[in-house]
């Protein structure tokens, strides 16, 4: 077995831009806001978005000649932590992994084409899992196939994250068998192909996608081994960036679950004082350091280019089942008020349990790394 | 070829030459394993070698028998000793502890006395801290030291004594002040345990062996000159001494680091072993355990790394730190507890049967592991100052 990396490289610039994104997070999402966007259509507040893009975060990992930073994943995922902590409801994971999907696998023309839009606030989903529910991104049914110099598109995508606000789709379809992805404008979605989905996290917005009746030009197709690079990509990116947030709410569950410990008292005493409920904080704290540190050190190798998949495997196990523990635990010490709609544990319950089932949860990690490191 | 490169090559050759015969008897994982005369006098010997090639104590100064040399050496000799997996020596709290806080705060004189002694394992040390009645609670010791003219009377008892049979001098831990109940009645001293009044008795372990010592104190008169600092600081000094247990590596001697078996030595296990005709690694459930203990383990090592880097850790700085022993004397026992079932049917033999795996070092290591889960404060007190000194949650 070869012995792994335990390099974690954290920049000044990280390390301010953690601080200015853990002030935003934590202002522009109290828990009364949160709630607030539960109820509406997009589950997103559009000005604090636009402060985000003003901030320069849409774009930051976008080459300067696009009109980004230039800098890379370990600055998303350095934001997307706090975004996590506090449930920010926002377009930018969805959003990042299509960025990520085109630099990995777009042509020139496609990334000039859209990627300055992006850096600019436009917002872009991936669609790439089918009703079946399989994590395998290239087994699909959805097709494309020629039809003079247009493609046509035929099947149907779901969990489409932020499909309602997206101007532009990244959809994963096969093309003479081999995956390929389509770049579908909003505009050339006909009206009624997107139907909005329930899921169990409601911070978040998420729709069926009939492709039936899309069209898109040649030139807006990635095909052959870019394609496969593009979903590697929307893979790795989509790992790294549910690790954040993971790990972010792992801290804000425990916030909230030490909050209610120290202030609930029975039978006497402050509830916190039980061993039986200080214990397993203790390893929910646990597994926050642990996940944090997988976190980084993940970021560290898709920032430098060094084969993350071991490493982004790890991390999203890792972190994913501490949250759901966490979110678990949330709610049972609660008691009574646990139970409740208006108990915030539950909005951390759902949120890692849709963390956990994104993109494969542990168990379908660790199959993954058992092949990576055992074989 | 740098410096430092030319001198890890010179390293890993040397030890791959003077490497010490095996023995014909199972060697012990830690120091706190040592349990007969052999395995004492085999290690002793070896740590003498090591000190005579120049290679124990590099950074600790000249002038008192160290090697002067930047810490950088010895991180690259105690590399080696690992990745060679060559034995440990045997002079552990001497090296780790006592050497490091005798350097740090002792006098010329003690300097002069004691640190040559350490490093050639001339001079033996072992901890006298917990007490039989007192568990996890350091600060309740009721060793009671009474200064009589020149010398301090000495009358108590210490338990968990390592090394207690075979060692000169003991760090000690006793009250002076009997009026301060707690911290600060405590006082440290250099303990010379050729005493009379001070007797060691052996402690058999759960596995069967020996490794620790009783020690008893009966109106044993030490010089006073062993006190170290002033009265009522022990509880300061041995706290310092417990930073440098919990892992800080520098100021530490070097070549100490456990035999132990390690997630690798695991994963090599379940290669070997068999399930339904087929290696071990390859049935499912067995790859799922081998692959949490490996994210585990590397959690952990990446911990250690992002532990230096103030801006990941700004929110609970000491969360690191004080849930390291937590982390991984729990996924230590754990791990052994699996390595056990990998052996099937095998499992259930213990060290001496001749078909016992490895010579039955799993089934040993299993047991040995809950000196570290038990030792220094047990998990359920090290989860209390979790929750209680990283997450503000009341003491009971």
């Amino acid at each position: 077995m070869a012995a792994l990396s335990q390099r974690i490289d954290f920049t000044d610039e990280q390390a301010m831009l953690l601080e200015t994104a853990v002030a935003f997070c934590r202002e522009k999402s109290g828990i009364r806001a949160v709630r607030n966007l539960l109820g509406s259509e997009t589950g997103f507040d559009r000005a604090v978005w636009d402060e985000m893009v003003a901030l320069g975060w849409s774009g930051i990992a976008i080459p300067e000649q696009h009109g980004g930073s230039g800098l890379s994943l370990a600055e998303v995922a350095t934001i997307a932590e706090p975004m996590g902590r506090y449930l920010l409801a926002t377009p930018y994971v969805s959003t990042q992994i299509a960025v990520q999907a085109l630099l990995a696998g777009g042509t020139a023309a496609q990334q000039a084409a859209l990627l300055p839009r992006i850096a600019q606030g436009a917002i872009a989903s991936m669609a790439a899992f089918e009703a079946d529910g399989d994590w395998d991104l290239t087994a699909m049914a959805a097709t494309a196939s020629w039809e003079g110099t247009m493609c046509r598109l035929a099947g149907a995508k779901t969990l489409v994250v932020d499909a309602g606000v997206a101007e532009v789709f990244v959809v994963s379809v096969l093309l003479d068998g081999s995956p390929a992805l389509a770049i579908v404008a909003a505009a050339a979605v006909p009206p009624g192909h997107l139907r909005p989905e329930t899921i169990i996290d409601e911070t978040r917005r998420s729709a069926r996608m009939e492709l039936d009746g899309i069209s898109v030009a040649a030139d807006q197709m990635i095909t052959g081994p870019a394609a496969l690079a593009a979903l590697r990509a929307v893979r790795d990116t989509a790992l790294l960036l549910a690790t954040a947030e993971a790990a972010g709410g792992i801290a804000g569950v425990l916030d909230v679950t030490v909050d209610y410990l120290n202030s609930r008292s029975t039978f006497g005493r402050k509830i916190g004082s039980y061993q039986a409920l200080k214990h397993a904080c203790a390893d929910i704290l646990v597994g926050l350091e642990r996940s944090r540190s997988h976190l980084y050190h993940a970021a560290t190798l898709c920032a430098g280019n060094a084969a993350p998949e071991i490493a982004l495997r790890m991390a999203k196990a890792e972190a994913t089942e501490v949250f759901a523990y966490a979110g678990d635990r949330a709610v049972q010490f609660h008691g009574g008020f646990g139970f409740t709609w208006d108990c915030d544990a539950q909005l951390f319950l759902r949120r890692a349990l849709w963390l956990q089932y994104s993109h494969g949860d542990a168990a379908h990690q660790r199959q993954q790394l058992a092949r990576l490191l055992l074989d | 070829m740098s410096d430092m490169e030319a001198f890890r090559a010179e390293v890993a050759a040397w030890f791959r030459d003077n490497r010490p015969p095996e023995p014909d008897f199972l060697l012990p994982e830690s120091f706190m394993e040592v349990g007969t005369d052999a395995q004492f006098e085999y290690l002793r010997a070896w740590q003498r070698k090591i000190y005579e090639a120049g290679y124990l104590g590099m950074a600790w100064p000249a002038a008192y028998g160290g090697g002067g040399k930047p810490q950088a050496y010895q991180d690259i000799v105690n590399a080696e000793m690992v990745r060679q997996k060559v034995p440990f020596v045997p002079n552990t709290i001497g090296l780790n502890w006592a050497g490091p806080l005798i350097l740090a705060i002792g006098t010329e004189a003690e300097k002069q006395r004691y640190i040559k002694g350490i490093l050639n394992a001339d001079d033996i040390w072992c901890q006298g801290f917990s007490e039989p009645d007192q568990g996890s609670d350091l600060a309740a010791s009721q060793t009671r030291a009474t200064r009589d003219g020149a010398h301090y009377v000495l009358n108590g008892s210490k338990i968990w004594t390592s090394l207690g049979s075979y060692a000169k001098y003991m760090i000690l831990l006793a009250r002076t002040n009997p009026q301060e109940p707690r911290y600060g009645g405590l006082s440290f001293f250099l303990t010379p345990m050729r005493t009379p009044g001070i007797e060691t008795q052996p402690i058999r372990k759960l596995t069967g062996e020996y490794g620790f010592t009783q020690t008893f104190f009966r109106d044993a008169r030490i010089p006073a000159d062993c006190l170290m600092g002033k009265e009522g600081e022990g509880w300061k000094i041995a706290m310092m001494t417990l930073t440098f247990e919990r892992g800080a590596s520098g100021g530490q001697a070097g070549g100490t680091a456990r035999l132990a078996p390690g997630v690798g030595d695991v994963v090599e296990l379940a290669r070997m072993a068999r399930r339904d005709g087929r290696p071990a690694i390859e049935d499912p459930l067995m790859r799922d355990q081998l692959v949490r203990f490996l994210i585990e383990d590397q959690g952990d090592r990446l911990c250690a790394v992002r532990g230096t880097i103030p801006a990941l850790c700004s929110e609970r700085p000491h969360a690191i730190p004080l849930s390291q022993k937590l982390r991984t004397s729990e996924h230590r026992r754990r791990m052994m507890q699996f390595a056990i079932g990998l052996q099937g049917a095998n499992a259930p033999r213990w060290v001496g049967d001749a078909n016992a795996f490895e010579g039955g070092k799993w089934q040993r290591a299993y047991f040995n592991a809950f000196s570290s889960t038990i030792g220094g404060g047990t998990s359920q007190i090290q989860a209390n100052i979790v929750a209680e000194r990283v997450l503000g949650l009341p003491k009971d």
